[in-house]
């Protein structure tokens, strides 16, 4: 009963959350409304008993709002993300397509014939939802893992217009490296 | 290995949970006032500082300022003494505990990120520069920080092979983990320290720029955030017992008492590191932590591991 009314709840909070983040205009507020709606979110998969998903959503979900926040400063140029701002742009379609895929996709959760339970749950949830998500592939994500995180770095290094030869010079015997912003440990 | 013995009590208990993390939060700043006092070469008098400030905080009146983000403000300066309790809820006293969560660990970890939220939402709620100024500063620790506190969080969960906080301290019957992964036990604190904004990590606060994130914060909510840095210093010591310290294992006393002395003992520690430890500049700072802390902790993990594998 308790779990009911609490899922019902958190649901509510994360819809109108998800909602707030288009009608405020301020970045702070958009981006903290959308931590809000996944925190939410995380606390109902901690309802669901997937304790490590619910827990690791929350965490991912607020640090990458504080990220967003860090990002806001660094690319938006002469800062309108510090001003009261809109949070909307191209708003006609923008509303046809959002209320086009809402209507689609409530269609589709009333209009599908649901399964009833067969069997119980496993003894632990989360590690059988891997098994079940990645069975023998596990090998696979992992490598998967690697490469994106590689390709990460390779990104940034290929973007950044600073290369070797600007840190250390031509012959690269430069030291320490000429750096605009010096660093902690003086390289 | 070793199953958790932990019994979970009624949530009546979280208010003396809460009240004992007050204790820890008025000890501590009684101690830093003492240590302030001594500095100034003031004698004893440093002890009723505490009592003094929040006297006045309390009457203070609020300062307002143009355009500021109330909602956002309010919720980042209480944010803190929320983090603190919430952190609390899964350090077990002995053998109880308020929430023996399988992934408490994790739980640690999700509650320790909110300060980036918290602390920069204050800087930010006040529509004021230098306050603005210190949340960016907090949020530059935090790139350095962060990553080195997760992968520290993870050593001491490999080799008792479980997220579980209880299962962890049981591990340490034979051997406190600090023993073995001293480098995840002093990057954990500096976690610890870093989101307490305290010690080395004060330039968010800093008085080159007006107090930084604390600058239009007075009265009441000025009291909570500090009060809510001391509760963070304290949870944190209070989570590095059960993750560390061997949690209650200890001679002649029972279990309960040698967790409130050895995190009264690491609490000491963390304030009189104040005064010892020079601010580290956020610039500076992030290649330590990408460059120094990261790889010294991964090396620390991977020796955990092999022990880890070696073991069973």
């Amino acid at each position: 009963m308790i779990t009911a009314i609490s899922f019902w709840v958190l649901a509510v909070v994360a819809v109108l959350s998800g909602a707030a983040v288009f009608w405020v205009n301020s970045m702070a507020r958009a981006s903290y409304s959308l931590a809000l709606s996944f925190i939410a979110v995380g606390v109902q998969v901690l309802l669901l008993q997937q304790n490590y998903i619910g827990v690791v959503t929350i965490l991912m979900m607020v640090m990458e709002m504080a990220v967003m926040a860090v990002y806001m400063v660094m690319f938006m140029g002469m800062n309108p993300a510090l001003m009261p701002m809109s949070m909307v742009h191209d708003k006609r379609q923008a509303l046809a397509v959002a209320v086009g895929v809402f209507v689609a996709l409530t269609a589709g959760v009333l209009l599908v014939p649901w399964p009833a339970r067969r069997g119980a749950p496993a003894e632990d949830v989360t590690a059988a939802l891997g098994e079940e998500l990645m069975g023998p592939k596990m090998l696979a994500m992992i490598t998967v893992g690697v490469v994106m995180a590689v390709t990460i770095v390779a990104g940034v290094v290929l973007a950044a217009h600073r290369t070797r030869y600007d840190r250390f010079g031509d012959d690269l015997r430069r030291r320490p490296a000429h750096d605009p912003q010096p660093g902690g440990v003086g390289r | 290995m070793p199953d958790s013995t932990v019994t979970t009590v009624s949530a009546g208990w979280a208010l003396a949970a809460a009240a004992i993390l007050g204790l820890l939060v008025a000890f501590a700043a009684v101690l830093d006032g003492l240590f302030s006092a001594r500095t100034a070469g003031a004698g004893p008098s440093g002890m009723t500082r505490p009592l003094g400030e929040t006297a006045r905080l309390v009457r203070q009146r609020r300062r307002t300022t143009v355009a500021a983000d109330t909602l956002l403000w309010r919720i980042g300066s209480s944010g803190l003494l929320f983090m603190a309790l919430m952190i609390v809820t899964v350090v077990p006293l002995g053998q109880w505990t308020l929430f023996d969560l399988d992934v408490g660990v994790v739980w640690f970890n999700a509650m320790d990120v909110l300060a980036w939220a918290f602390v920069w939402l204050t800087g930010w709620g006040a529509n004021s520069t230098h306050s603005l100024i210190g949340g960016y500063r907090f949020l530059a620790h935090g790139l350095a920080y962060e990553l080195p506190l997760m992968f520290a969080l993870v050593a001491p969960a490999v080799a008792a092979s479980s997220l579980n906080v209880g299962t962890v301290a049981a591990a340490q019957a034979d051997l406190w983990f600090v023993v073995w992964m001293p480098v995840a036990f002093l990057v954990f604190c500096t976690g610890v320290v870093a989101i307490a904004v305290w010690g080395p990590f004060t330039p968010a606060l800093g008085s080159d720029i007006a107090g930084g994130v604390t600058t239009e914060l007075s009265g009441v909510d000025r009291l909570v955030f500090q009060g809510g840095r001391y509760a963070l210093l304290a949870a944190g010591a209070a989570f590095a017992v059960p993750m560390f310290l061997g949690g209650g294992n200890g001679p002649l006393l029972p279990g309960w008492a040698w967790v409130l002395v050895k995190t009264s003992a690491l609490l000491a520690v963390l304030v009189w590191l104040r005064r010892r430890l020079p601010a580290v500049r956020p610039d500076l700072f992030m290649e330590v932590g990408w460059v120094v802390l990261l790889p010294a902790v991964l090396v620390q993990d991977l020796l955990v591991a092999v022990v880890a594998v070696w073991r069973t």
